[in-house]
């Protein structure tokens, strides 16, 4: 089954390049409001239709797959980087590192970020570009994303303390910090991963929503999430298809990488 | 042995208050020093004289003083006086009493549907290792986890069916990515081919000599996926008009409504530490020494 | 008859008589938010509001729909040539919902409530016109008169929000005139109002009114819901609807929506012009400046923004007042022509060029602001992007920021950390005294610089002065001629860049009769005693 991860890789590489190169052309310009022709469908002037303000959609999609794609792995990867840090490491040391880094953990799941949120949103200038707006959103997201899967890490990493292959090694010598990187964090890949294919989408979505507090992309930038936010309106739900664009390209995106970056042979 | 547990047990207890007061004073300080603090619509109804809408900006004067006021909503806790919601002009503890349970039922009726499918989907492909059947799942929890809370909840609504269910199709995807590596994680362990090559059967192998090695870290997520549940609950009930803590908590959220926002928060806190500590304590448990 | 067919018999009429009695009229609708107060006195949200109407009693009612002044509690009324007095004959065998009798005591007694400086009530506000108690002299059990320390300007039709409590009921302000009383309220999911037994008013043949049994209104802020649950027949009323959502009504049920023309509101734009705003001086300066201002409305197209945000249903806004306010809109003011080489030109005159796709001030600044606008309000976020889209053909960057509601009013009352911003404005009455605070340039609300000490240019000055004309002229012709001034003025120096006035869209079920849509709130339900449902009802929406 090496093939349909082959095949899986090829389609999500194809999909990133598109939305990379596509959105480098000139000819899908993604804010051009046609106002003489709004919500209206495909056409070979606008191959998905235009939106509620005679903007291209699959410019749109195009662009806001790029940035989409490009920075929620970033914070995935953040998030997961955290999360090792404050949850498996402690989680290794035990004693008074472990309890504290587990009412950390608990705090930063339950406190309700919204409003250290909304105080980002007041230092920023409001003149902050799109594009920086954005990449400071999604950069908030993975610093505050990696509570979940850092209590996950943690109880995993408590396991692996008094595992025989981690005394074995201990018993040869084998410094701390090489048990961690040799030793633990192979084992700790499985949580990691499923943090990173979770967090992907969820980031995505989750930057859309933060548009209410003034984060997330302004207008006219497009993003994956916000396009996925228009289904929201009933009007949407009445299936025209091509609406329903972005949610088939991120569902394509994600899988299609997490199948082709599975762990384990997994599809044998 | 009782002895330890017990002192376990108390020293968890203390540590949970503490973490729940820290984190109430964490929250109540970012409320207070969110932006919008104090700012209220009717400061822009032209019908209000100058007099009226400066009362309006006074009218949390006693909420300026955030540690003043956190240590006497503390106080006031242990009266059983959880303080006067402004937005909606009730007692909290009122509030909270006719919506605890409401968001209890749902989040709990989601939590465990999505726990249940997550456990009988992971087992389906451990058990049944065709191809087709695993992508299939990818592709369905992908489209889960890609759908936007408001889009599951309007399907709910279209299709009449219950908010609790749009909560187990949050919860769900997540749960299952994490078991799903997980198990798939301990395929190759030697004491699971040695299990296999012996001839015991799959479902042995899975419930006798998976879950074991595992529980530590599926408790651990079943602390945590009670967290994203009641994350969860707050767009679904804001959404499907459920009258529940999480539409509560939206609504205070809006209005900046700093005695009922500190005691939801609170009661999220207390929620979210004691299932994680509940879980903690259930995996410490068979580890002791046997 | 033997005494098991007779049990039969009254088993059946029981059994007849509890159907009966399950089986009420019942109209639903939503409420968007959950309601703050019970207490007529101290409404000021919308769905308090709604509770208010629906289930007070008025001595005065304002037809909605001939927007003309009507006895309701009181059969007279006189205001007196000073305009400090207005005095109320009152209907006799007039009782609360639970039992009390009405009297000239209880207006008294709601008067007195209302006044209190310590309720900070916009509907008390409206009457201080000047510092000084407000007296009520019980001239007979019937009769009473109100005197006002100074002149209140249109005194008469401000009791149309004056819902008289009673005095003598245990029940407080729960006891109801109007033609509801509130039976039951569960938080957060529904408010159930009940048929007033003792409502006063019927109908030409002597049927007591209203029709409808009862009103349930459910709490629901989320109007996709609300038009899918009216799609289905679950509500049988929008108050409010959205014009995409109209036009997709009207698609597939074209009896179910209405347009009842231009409302009373608007959609708007401003600058901030206060001097000690934490914004560069050199955009204060722009933003100060009328030809800035002008130049920026005359780029913006206006029919688009009717067309592609409203779909048609709402037309290019003069000035503060909507045509739908028939005595009080200026109808000599011209509408505002879309025109993006005046509007460089305008600029020029300031010292800005375009150059390299760019405006640039004297001082070579490139020409970059930021509106925001509140966040979750779809039409005003199209709008802020066409508006962005506009001002590009001009060379001027706009970022536009949408922000929850609260952040938005603390930057623009209190940190006027903003440059420009898109809000609404709803009007609900139609004397232009309601606009007093905006119009005053030492008022809270004088939105673009608020709390001047001395007007901070002439035409401020100008329009104070003829805003406290108006205010003590009792004459309406003579009010109207000072207020047509100011609608003027403002035309001329573009405080307020107006943008649309919406039209009134709203959805009403066809099993609901005798509905008649208007533009002045509330638009469908004005006149709740006489709606009636038909065959369709009784079921509860399942």
């Amino acid at each position: 089954m090496k093939r349909i991860r082959v095949a899986a890789a090829t389609v999500a590489c194809a999909l990133v390049l598109m939305s990379v190169a596509g959105s480098l052309l000139p000819r899908f310009d993604y804010s051009r409001q046609d106002r003489e022709h709004i919500n209206s469908g495909p056409t070979s002037g606008h191959w998905l239709g235009t939106d509620d303000l005679g903007r291209d959609r699959f410019a749109r999609l195009l662009h806001g797959t790029r940035i989409s794609i490009l920075l929620a792995p970033a914070a995935a990867a953040v998030s997961m980087l955290l999360a090792f840090g404050i949850g498996a490491v402690p989680g290794f040391v035990g004693g008074i590192a472990e309890r504290a880094a587990k009412t950390a953990i608990d705090l930063v799941l339950s406190i309700p970020w919204l409003f250290l949120l909304l105080m980002v949103r007041a230092t920023l200038p409001l003149n902050t570009s799109p594009a920086a707006s954005v990449t400071i959103t999604f950069l908030v997201l993975g610093l505050l994303g990696w509570a979940a899967p850092a209590r996950i890490l943690l109880a995993r990493a408590q396991s692996m303390r008094q595992a025989e292959f981690i005394m074995l090694a201990r018993s040869t010598g084998v410094t701390s910090l090489r048990l961690l990187w040799k030793h633990v964090m192979p084992n700790l890949r499985p949580v990691l991963l499923a943090q990173f294919w979770v967090s992907v989408p969820v980031f995505i979505l989750s930057e859309a929503n933060l548009s209410i507090l003034g984060l997330g992309v302004a207008e006219p930038l497009p993003s994956l999430g916000s396009l996925l936010r228009e289904l929201e309106t009933v009007l949407s739900l009445r299936a025209d298809i091509w609406r329903f664009a972005p949610l088939v390209m991120l569902v394509l995106m994600v899988s299609t990488l997490q199948i082709a970056v599975s762990e384990q042979e997994v599809f044998s | 042995m009782r002895g330890l547990m017990r002192s376990s047990i108390l020293r968890r207890l203390v540590l949970v208050v503490i973490t729940i007061v820290e984190g109430g004073l964490v929250s109540a300080t970012l409320v207070r020093y969110a932006p919008g603090f104090g700012a209220d619509e009717q400061q822009l109804d032209a019908r209000l004289s100058s007099g009226s809408i400066q009362a309006i900006k006074n009218a949390n004067a006693d909420e300026r003083n955030i540690v003043r006021f956190y240590v006497a909503s503390i106080c006031r806790t242990f009266r059983g006086d959880l303080g006067m919601s402004r937005s909606l002009n009730r007692p909290v503890r009122q509030l909270l009493q006719e919506r605890a349970a409401v968001t209890a039922a749902v989040a709990g009726k989601g939590l465990a549907l999505a726990w249940l499918s997550a456990i009988l989907v992971v087992f389906a492909t451990w058990f049944f290792r065709a191809p087709p059947l695993r992508m299939s799942i990818t592709l369905f929890s992908g489209t889960l986890l890609c759908l936007p809370a408001g889009v599951l909840a309007l399907l709910a609504i279209i299709l009449n069916q219950p908010g609790y269910l749009v909560i187990a199709l949050i919860v769900y995807p997540k749960v299952h990515q994490y078991l799903s590596n997980l198990v798939e994680a301990t395929r190759p362990m030697p004491h699971i081919i040695t299990a296999r090559a012996t001839g015991t059967s799959e479902p042995r192998i899975f419930f006798w000599h998976l879950v074991p090695v595992i529980k530590r870290e599926v408790l651990a997520l079943a602390g945590v996926s009670i967290g994203i549940a009641i994350s969860a609950a707050i767009p679904v009930e804001a959404l499907c008009g459920i009258p529940g803590i999480g539409q509560l908590a939206w609504q205070s959220a809006l209005g900046r409504d700093l005695p009922l926002l500190n005691n939801v928060a609170m009661l999220v806190i207390a929620c979210v530490v004691l299932a994680n500590s509940g879980a903690d304590l259930l995996g410490e448990e068979r580890r002791q020494p046997a | 008859m033997n005494r098991r067919s007779l049990s039969l018999l009254l088993g059946l009429v029981l059994v007849a008589l509890l159907n009966t009695a399950v089986c009420l009229d019942e109209l639903r609708f939503y409420l968007r938010s959950e309601p703050k107060t019970f207490n007529p006195l101290t409404v000021a949200d919308d769905a308090s509001e709604t509770i208010r109407y629906l289930t007070g009693g008025v001595l005065l009612r304002l037809n909605r729909d001939t927007q003309k002044l009507e006895p309701e509690l009181a059969t007279a009324w006189q205001v007196s040539k000073d305009g400090k007095t207005i005095t109320f004959v009152l209907r006799h065998d007039i009782y609360f919902s639970d039992g009390t009798p009405f009297t000239s005591q209880d207006v008294k007694y709601t008067m007195d409530q209302l006044m209190n400086p310590e309720l900070h009530s916009p509907t008390g506000d409206s009457f201080r016109s000047g510092s000084g108690k407000v007296e009520c002299t019980l001239l007979a059990p019937d009769k009473v008169a109100i005197h006002f320390p100074s002149p209140v300007a249109g005194l008469d039709r401000l009791f149309d929000q004056v819902a008289i409590v009673s005095a003598q009921s245990s029940k407080k302000e729960m006891a109801a005139l109007g033609p509801y009383y509130v039976s039951d309220y569960k938080p957060g999911s529904y408010v159930y109002l009940r048929k007033n037994p003792n409502y006063w008013k019927r109908d030409a043949s002597g049927r007591q009114l209203p029709y409808i049994d009862a009103l349930k209104l459910e709490i629901q802020s989320n109007r996709d819901i609300e038009l899918m649950k009216f799609s289905r027949g679950e509500i049988h009323l929008i108050n409010t609807l959205d014009a995409d959502y109209f036009d997709r009504l009207a698609t597939s049920s074209p009896a179910m929506v209405h347009d009842a023309g231009p409302s009373l509101d608007s959609e708007q734009m401003w600058f901030n012009q206060v001097s000690t705003a934490p914004i560069p001086a050199y955009k204060l300066q722009w933003f100060t400046s009328r030809n800035f201002r002008r130049a920026i409305s005359s780029a913006i197209n206006r029919a688009d923004l009717c067309k592609v945000v409203y779909n048609g249903h709402a037309r290019p806004a003069m000035g503060p007042v909507s045509p739908a306010n028939k005595f009080w809109f200026n109808s000599h003011l011209q509408p505002v022509r879309f025109d993006q080489q005046a509007a460089l030109q305008l600029l020029q005159q300031d010292g800005f060029q375009l150059s390299a796709g760019k405006l640039r001030d004297r001082d070579g600044h490139a020409v970059e602001l930021s509106i925001i606008t509140n966040a979750g309000n779809r039409a005003r976020e199209r709008m802020a992007a066409m508006v962005q889209q506009d001002l590009r053909a001009l060379g001027i960057t706009v970022n536009v920021v949408t922000l929850d509601f609260p952040s938005l009013i603390q930057r623009i009352t209190q940190d006027f950390n903003y440059e420009a911003v898109l809000l609404g404005l709803v009007n609900v009455e139609l004397d232009p005294n309601e606009q007093m605070n905006v119009w005053l340039s030492s008022s809270d609300t004088h939105q673009w610089n608020p709390k001047q000490e001395t007007p901070a240019t002439p035409w401020e000055a100008e329009i104070d002065r003829l805003m406290r004309a108006q205010a003590s002229a009792m004459d309406d012709i003579a009010r109207k001629k000072s207020f047509d001034r100011v609608q003027e003025i403002v035309a001329e120096q573009v405080p307020f860049i107006y943008l649309v006035n919406k039209n009134a869209l709203t959805g009403i079920s066809p099993s609901l009769e005798n509905a008649k849509p208007v533009a002045l709130r509330p638009q469908t339900y004005w006149n709740i005693e006489h709606l009636k449902l038909t065959v369709e009802r009784a079921s509860n929406g399942k």
